[in-house]
Order: structure tokens, then C-alpha cells, then sequence
């Protein structure tokens, strides 16, 4: 950030379209607190009906993992097919399993 | 540990594959350097476009249409909104974009340097300028950098009303007196060619084009793009009987495509350096209400820092 002038801190956006919908992602935006960080993701992201709840979370706050270490960072779950259904015989004529 | 060369390689084959890159994934110095001159010009170019369109929302010849207008110009607003906060993922500041654009190191689009001069021209604005970032943009939802292609979909999703409401003020006026008619040809005429210019020089002459195409930051060549918007809008002129002001314009059955006369260059090089009819007046708008904006955001970020210390007391006592 320059010293001369500020654009306020960043925030992202996540936002719930519908009741019972997980929040998504939507993207961010500047403000300088979560007030005005609310209002401002409501008239960025939600100017045709696109929300009825948002989150805002300052940019810094968030931790992810690299994308470049997908592989290992994922492994764990790599080699544990009994994990899903379709592992499982089961016999001919059983229902509703 | 890989070298430069093996990221490098990895990077082309995860782009060939159609995968897109996201922030934090590495990429070549020259990706994100032409990434970030795309997205804070296209961002920059939302916001200098709202200037022409503004300066009707206090004339519009009606309540519905002054409604319209605005809606429009606040949406272009959050365009450019969406792509500075795209091209921050990249690491370059808000700021950065700013001071870029006020020192004329970052540009924007050549079409805003053109005079809004009568209200047919936010029908022309609305039918043919919005109409050629449409056919733009929608090639560049399947851009490679995920920030980018994301503002894109929204964006579409949103930009499909701008083009109906400036066709249908030019309906509404080719459907009106002689003089409504008379406006909407003047706008017509003024307007065609400066949009046939938004999609850039020719292919052959098209300095960033084949690397952009072969990073899939561009989808289609710049004439590719021209010729689909010349397609369909030259359908929707006659449509409503207005004349494309190009006597030497014609169908070629075999290809099936409009043929128009060659586009004169010179003009676009003059406009994008600086000679149009309005570069000085939309920077330096920009650069006042910039200034003028500056005691807002000091006191927001003071009235935040207050209330912190506030709380902060509250806690501890
Ligand atoms: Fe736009
Ligand atoms: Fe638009």
C-alpha cells in the first residue's frame, strides 16, 4: 500500500443465495470495517436478488493450502476406497441399501 | 526442487489441458505481467465508461429511462470493481491501478474518448458498445486465469440488459418523428466505427495477441471477435431500418459473412495516444474525484482505528 493514499483493507465475500445453501465465495472487496464491508459486498455482489445473507472476512485472515502441493497435501484420503459405497458386495436381491 | 524450465513446462501442459490458474499457483513472470495490464485495463475501462453515460442521467427524457441509465452506470461500476479486485490476486495494488492510470501508464479503452453528444447516443452506447464487450467477454469467460474468468460469467450475466435497453431506445426512436430518426443515424454513424475498433488491430499487426492465445488469457483473435459482432449487429440495424454507414458494406454469400470496408487505423492510434475528443476531460475527472474522495476514506479508516481502540479499552478494564 502506498503511503500518499489508501484503498482500505480487502475483504472477501461469501455469500448464501438461498436458506439451507452453504455460502460461496463471490469475491472482495475494500472497506474499511465490517459495516461498511457488508454494505458494500450488498451493493457489488447482490444487485439483482443474488443473496439473503452475506460473510465478510478480512483477506489476511484466511489460510489455504498450495495448490502445488495437491498431491501430498491430499494424500491422506488417496488409498481408502472403503470409504465409498460402491467398495461394498452386496448381495444380489437386497433392497433399499 | 524444479527449475525454472520444468515449472515452466508444467505450466504450458496444465494450461493446455484447460485447467485454470488460481492466485497462489506459480506462473511466468510475462503471465501475470499480461494478466495484470488486461484486467486493470479492462477494469479501467468500466470505470472511465460510466463517464459518457452519466453525463445524461440528469437529462433522461423520463423517469423509466433515468431508473435505467443508472442502473446501467452502477453496474459498469462493479465491473470494474470485479476485475481491480481480479487483478489484485496478482499482487499489484489497488493504488498501484490508480496511480497507473492517472499517470497514463496503464490505458483504457479507446471508445470512451468519444462525446455522448445527443441521448440517441446512450442507445448507440447501450446497442453497440456494450454490444462488442459483450461478444469480448463472453469468448473470455473460458479465459486460463480463474479471478478473470469468473468476473467474466458474472459479468455477462449482467451485461445482456445494457445492449436491450440501448436497442430499444434506437427502436423506440426509429420508430418515432423525422428528427428522432435523423439522431439516431447521427449516433449510428458516429458510433459504428469507434466500436468496431474496441476489439484491437488487426490480427496481423496485434502486438500480444499470439502469446495471449497461446496462454488462453484470449480465446479468439481480434478480428475473429470483430466479424462475429459486424454479423449480428448488422442484422439487428436493418431490423429497425437503420443504415450501417458503410457504402461499400456487403453479404459475401459464400462465407456468409458481412464484408465492411477497410477500418481506418490511424484514427485508433490517434485516440489511444491521447489525441481523442475527450482523453483530457475523462482523466482528469477521474483524477479529481479521486482527490476529492481522499478526506472520505482517511476519516473511514480513522472512525475503524477508533472504534478498535475502543472496544480494545472495554475488554481490558
Ligand atoms: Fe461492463
Ligand atoms: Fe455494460
Amino acid at each position: 500500500m502506498s503511503t500518499t493514499d489508501n484503498q482500505l483493507p480487502l475483504w472477501e465475500v461469501f455469500i448464501q443465495s438461498k436458506s439451507g445453501t452453504p455460502h460461496k465465495h463471490a469475491g472482495s472487496i475494500h472497506a474499511s470495517d465490517k459495516n461498511m464491508a457488508l454494505e458494500n459486498a450488498r451493493d457489488i455482489y447482490t444487485r439483482r436478488g443474488e443473496g439473503r445473507n452475506i460473510w465478510v472476512v478480512l483477506s489476511d485472515q484466511i489460510a489455504a493450502s498450495k495448490t502445488e502441493d495437491e498431491a501430498e497435501f491430499f494424500d491422506p484420503a488417496d488409498d481408502k476406497v472403503y470409504r465409498h459405497p460402491s467398495f461394498y458386495k452386496v448381495p444380489d436381491g437386497v433392497k433399499n441399501m | 526442487m524444479k527449475t525454472a524450465e520444468e515449472k515452466l513446462k508444467d505450466f504450458d501442459a496444465y494450461i493446455e489441458s484447460e485447467e485454470k490458474i488460481e492466485p497462489k499457483d506459480w506462473m511466468p513472470d510475462e503471465y501475470r505481467k499480461t494478466m495484470i495490464r488486461q484486467l486493470s485495463q479492462h477494469a479501467h475501462s468500466e470505470v472511465i465508461g460510466m463517464q459518457p453515460e452519466g453525463n445524461w442521467v440528469l437529462r433522461a427524457p423520463s423517469l423509466r429511462a433515468k431508473k435505467i441509465l443508472l442502473a446501467k452506470i452502477q453496474d459498469e461500476g462493479g465491473h470494474g470493481l470485479y476485475l481491480y479486485s481480479a487483478a489484485e490476486t496478482l499482487g499489484i495494488s489497488r493504488d498501484e491501478m490508480i496511480e497507473q492510470l492517472h499517470s497514463v501508464k496503464a490505458k483504457y479503452s479507446s471508445i470512451f474518448n468519444y462525446p455522448a453528444l445527443t441521448w440517441a447516443d446512450i442507445g448507440a452506447i447501450g446497442w453497440l458498445v456494450d454490444g462488442a464487450a459483450i461478444v469480448n467477454q463472453i469468448s473470455l469467460q473460458r479465459t486460463s486465469y480463474g479471478p478473470y474468468s469468473r468476473a467474466m460469467v458474472r459479468i455477462c450475466k449482467e451485461e445482456s440488459f445494457h445492449q436491450r435497453q440501448g436497442y430499444e431506445i434506437m427502436t423506440t426512436m426509429m420508430n418515432g418523428t423525422a428528427e428522432q430518426k435523423e439522431m439516431a443515424q447521427d449516433a449510428m454513424n458516429r458510433w459504428w466505427w469507434p466500436s468496431l475498433m474496441m476489439f484491437g488491430p488487426p490480427d496481423n499487426e496485434s502486438a500480444h495477441t499470439k502469446q495471449s492465445m497461446q496462454w488462453k488469457i484470449k480465446r479468439e483473435s481480434n478480428d475473429v471477435l470483430r466479424q462475429r459482432f459486424i454479423d449480428k449487429t448488422v442484422d439487428q440495424a436493418h431490423f429497425i431500418g437503420i443504415t450501417v454507414p458503410d457504402k461499400n458494406m456487403k453479404f459475401n454469400e459464400s462465407t456468409q459473412h458481412w464484408e465492411i470496408s477497410p477500418i481506418d487505423w490511424e484514427e485508433f492510434k490517434q485516440v489511444i495516444s491521447g489525441n481523442g475528443p475527450c482523453n483530457h476531460k475523462r482523466l482528469s475527472h477521474h483524477i479529481k474525484v479521486h482527490k476529492q474522495g481522499k478526506w472520505v476514506r482517511e476519516a473511514a479508516l480513522a472512525f475503524s482505528k477508533n472504534q478498535q481502540k475502543n472496544k480494545a479499552t472495554l475488554f481490558t478494564n
